[in-house]
């Protein structure tokens, strides 16, 4: 069923459950089955919860740094779930979420928080910033709009090898601005790949807001510019997500190309905690986004089909509560990396001059929390 | 063994790579129908089709950018930025993705991608088809950066940077594309990265050099043999890794060094080599190291051989040190 949305209008935007939960267009409404509506619902739990204790551990000092989903959780989950195990997904550094439906273990994800050794990244990145390769989930980094191309090309690399598998992947609003979003959208066009963009415009670039971002009134109507396919979706239905994200990659897998999605949705929090939302923002937009809340409206959806109920809640929240208790005390028994892995890595092997390296850092004490 | 010039064995080398292992692609602008502008890639659209040798669209952040992707599925690309002076807009593509990503996936992910790309003056190319950016590089952990001399070590290279689990930036010496003849073995050789080539044994000075300058290092080194002064000419061909052991045993057995490249002077990879030498030999010097670099302009058009280093220069610096 092909979805038909003029996206050159901020009123259009596709949805399929109204905040009450209830269903608003049957048509668009996704089949998902009973077990995967209550996967995504601990999911959107989870998310939601790692966020808020992970904000709280770094308003005591127990973290350096986070980057939390609030109000996002639905665009990332939705999109992520939409997909086959054997896709891609190249992240930006706010879809939690979605590491954790491609099997990110909670404890590993909270040693990249910490930076320690529990962590893959062997504590090489900021917090936010990892990657999962056995969830076919790429590498976080910091510049803005990198992975854009990347996941075109990673896509065609497919397409090369007649593989049907497609790439999506996340960026903000403000990534829509660098060069590498038209980019990627233009190769992805003239080459017709497999990949899905999948823009969560939550009006904000820390503090500069959508409108310093472009001149039109929505961004899925760029996509016409690079002959793919434009589609705006409410990124708080988690509904509308799924549906439109699975109809974009059935798309790509048929060979019929790239899809630019836009999710439109609110970030209800500071950008990180490094942010200070009050100089710039008006706290009443965030009142206004609240009964959109996707949580809420996803809740509410499984209440109308009789899945959630308030033991169900209570079953669901104690479980993710207690997981991610268990997660953070087990992460912060953890010491920092070996201080000698800071070599590792930057080349398959150790180069010579590397290996000079570390041996004349051998010399000095470790300065970290290293415990031998 | 048949002669043949640095596009020639170049052009052989992504054959024979492209014929053995089919998920060797290349792509850049204009290297499919056209070959290229300098014709590296001549006929091998025929040869492998247009899904494996690919004009993209004029953007070389989205070139390079795709070509991670590529390497990131399991496809060996080779990306051809058409002159290194049109390197910069993928820079950050190179700098911050590229160059890190297997260290900041904590070692999940690798990005076997070759860059290939020409550089160097003396074509009359002016400010935008002569740099020479190699420092940028070589600067950048996480990259490998090799420039061959020869068509020899063109050919041995490059097939040797299609077996590296790693990125590496490949720089070819514009000037001597065809100038450059030599014998290529029609089968495959690959030369060892980290390897540097003594292309004349010396006693007195060691004259360190790569890509275009060591044709006039070679030179310069005969006129001073001719003046009583023997010369050692390595040509280092791998900037990273670098064969360092060659550089300070030469250096232990001369006392002397002059380094040669033709990119701007500061911050380039001759001073560079000179702190090397004096960490790490200091003791057996008899002469403070010297440069021969090209200046810290822009690259000039009409006085491109005013900039580039001489035959002369070089000469006057090896005497120089000789004689200090
Ligand atoms: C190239 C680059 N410029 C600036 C920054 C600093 N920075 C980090 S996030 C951000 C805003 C990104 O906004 P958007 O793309 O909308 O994503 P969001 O944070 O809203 O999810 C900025 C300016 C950066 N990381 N990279
Ligand atoms: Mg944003």
């Amino acid at each position: 069923m092909a979805i038909k949305s003029d996206v050159r209008t901020e009123e259009n935007l596709i949805q399929v459950v109204r905040d009450d939960g209830t269903v608003l267009d049957k048509k668009l409404e996704p089949e998902i089955g009973e077990a995967d509506l209550k996967r995504l619902y601990y999911h959107m739990v989870l998310t939601r919860a790692v966020d808020d204790r992970l904000l709280r551990m770094q308003r005591q000092g127990r973290v350096g740094f986070y980057i939390s989903s609030l109000g996002e959780e639905a665009a990332h989950l939705g999109s992520a779930f939409a997909l086959k195990t054997e896709d891609w997904i190249f992240p930006q550094y706010r879809e939690p979420g979605a590491a954790f439906l491609r099997g990110y273990p909670l404890l590993k994800y909270v040693c990249q928080i910490l930076g320690n050794s529990g962590d893959l990244m062997k504590g090489r990145q900021m917090p936010n910033h990892y990657a999962y390769k056995p969830g076919r989930y790429l590498s976080v980094s910091s510049p803005v709009g990198t992975q854009i191309p990347q996941a075109a090309g990673f896509a065609w690399g497919a397409k090369i090898r007649k593989e049907k598998i497609v790439t999506l992947v996340y960026f903000g609003d403000g990534a829509t601005s660098q060069g590498d979003f038209h980019m990627g959208l233009n190769f992805a066009g003239v080459f017709t790949l497999p990949t899905i963009f999948f823009c969560k415009n939550n009006q904000w670039a820390i503090s500069v807001p959508l409108s310093r971002q472009t001149a039109v009134p929505t961004i899925a109507q760029k996509a016409a510019a690079y002959g793919i396919r434009g589609v705006r979706v409410d990124g708080n239905d988690l509904l509308a997500v799924v549906q439109v994200t699975r109809e974009a990659a059935e798309r790509a897998r048929e060979g019929e190309g790239a899809t630019l999605i836009e999710a439109v949705t609110y970030r209800m929090g500071a950008h990180s905690t490094s942010d200070d939302p009050r100089i710039y923002a008006d706290e009443s937009k965030i009142e206004q986004w609240k009964p959109k809340d996707p949580l809420v409206r996803f809740q509410k959806y499984l209440a109308v089909k009789g899945i959630w109920n308030a033991a169900f809640e209570k079953e669901m929240t104690e479980k993710v509560q207690e997981e991610v208790t268990k997660a953070i005390q087990e992460a912060e028994k953890l010491p920092s990396p070996a201080p000698e892995t800071l070599f590792d890595d930057v080349y398959a092997e150790l180069l010579p001059h590397l290996k000079e390296q570390r041996e004349e850092a051998a010399q000095f004490k470790h300065l970290g929390k290293h415990k031998e | 063994m048949p002669t043949v010039n640095m596009i020639q064995a170049l052009n052989d080398a992504i054959r024979s790579a492209m014929r053995k292992d089919d998920r060797v692609v290349i792509l850049g602008e204009d290297v499919g129908k056209l070959g290229g502008v300098f014709r590296v890639t001549t006929g091998l659209m025929d040869e492998f089709g247009g899904d494996r040798v690919i004009d993209t669209p004029l953007a070389e952040g989205g070139i390079i950018g795709a070509a991670i992707g590529m390497a990131l599925y399991g496809l060996r690309p080779i990306a051809e930025i058409q002159f290194s002076d049109f390197i910069y807009p993928a820079f950050d593509q190179i700098v911050n993705e590229l160059a890190k990503y297997r260290y900041r996936s904590g070692g999940q992910y690798g990005c076997p991608l070759v860059i290939r790309t020409p550089s160097g003056g003396g074509i009359k190319g002016g400010l935008y088809h002569s740099q020479s950016p190699e420092a940028y590089f070589i600067h950048t952990a996480g990259l490998k950066v090799v420039m061959p001399s020869n068509p020899y070590d063109a050919k041995g290279m490059l097939l040797a940077a299609m077996l590296q689990e790693d990125p590496v930036i490949f720089f070819e010496p514009k000037r001597i594309y065809r100038a450059a003849k030599g014998e290529v073995p029609e089968k495959e050789y690959a030369i060892e990265f980290g390897k540097a080539n003594v292309i004349r044994q010396g006693t007195q000075v060691t004259l360190l050099s790569y890509g275009a300058m060591v044709v006039e290092a070679a030179q310069a080194a005969e006129k001073a043999a001719a003046e009583g002064i023997d010369v050692e000419v390595i040509d280092l061909r791998s900037l990273v890794p670098l064969d360092i052991e060659t550089v300070i045993r030469s250096v232990q057995k001369t006392g002397r060094v002059v380094v040669l490249n033709e990119a701007p002077k500061t911050c380039g990879f001759a001073a560079e080599l000179i702190a090397l030498v004096n960490e790490k030999a200091f003791l057996h010097l008899q002469a403070p190291p010297l440069r021969v670099t090209g200046y810290d302009t822009p690259f000039p058009y009409s006085l491109e051989h005013q900039y580039l280093p001489s035959v002369e220069r070089i000469l006057k610096a090896l005497k120089d040190t000789a004689h200090f």
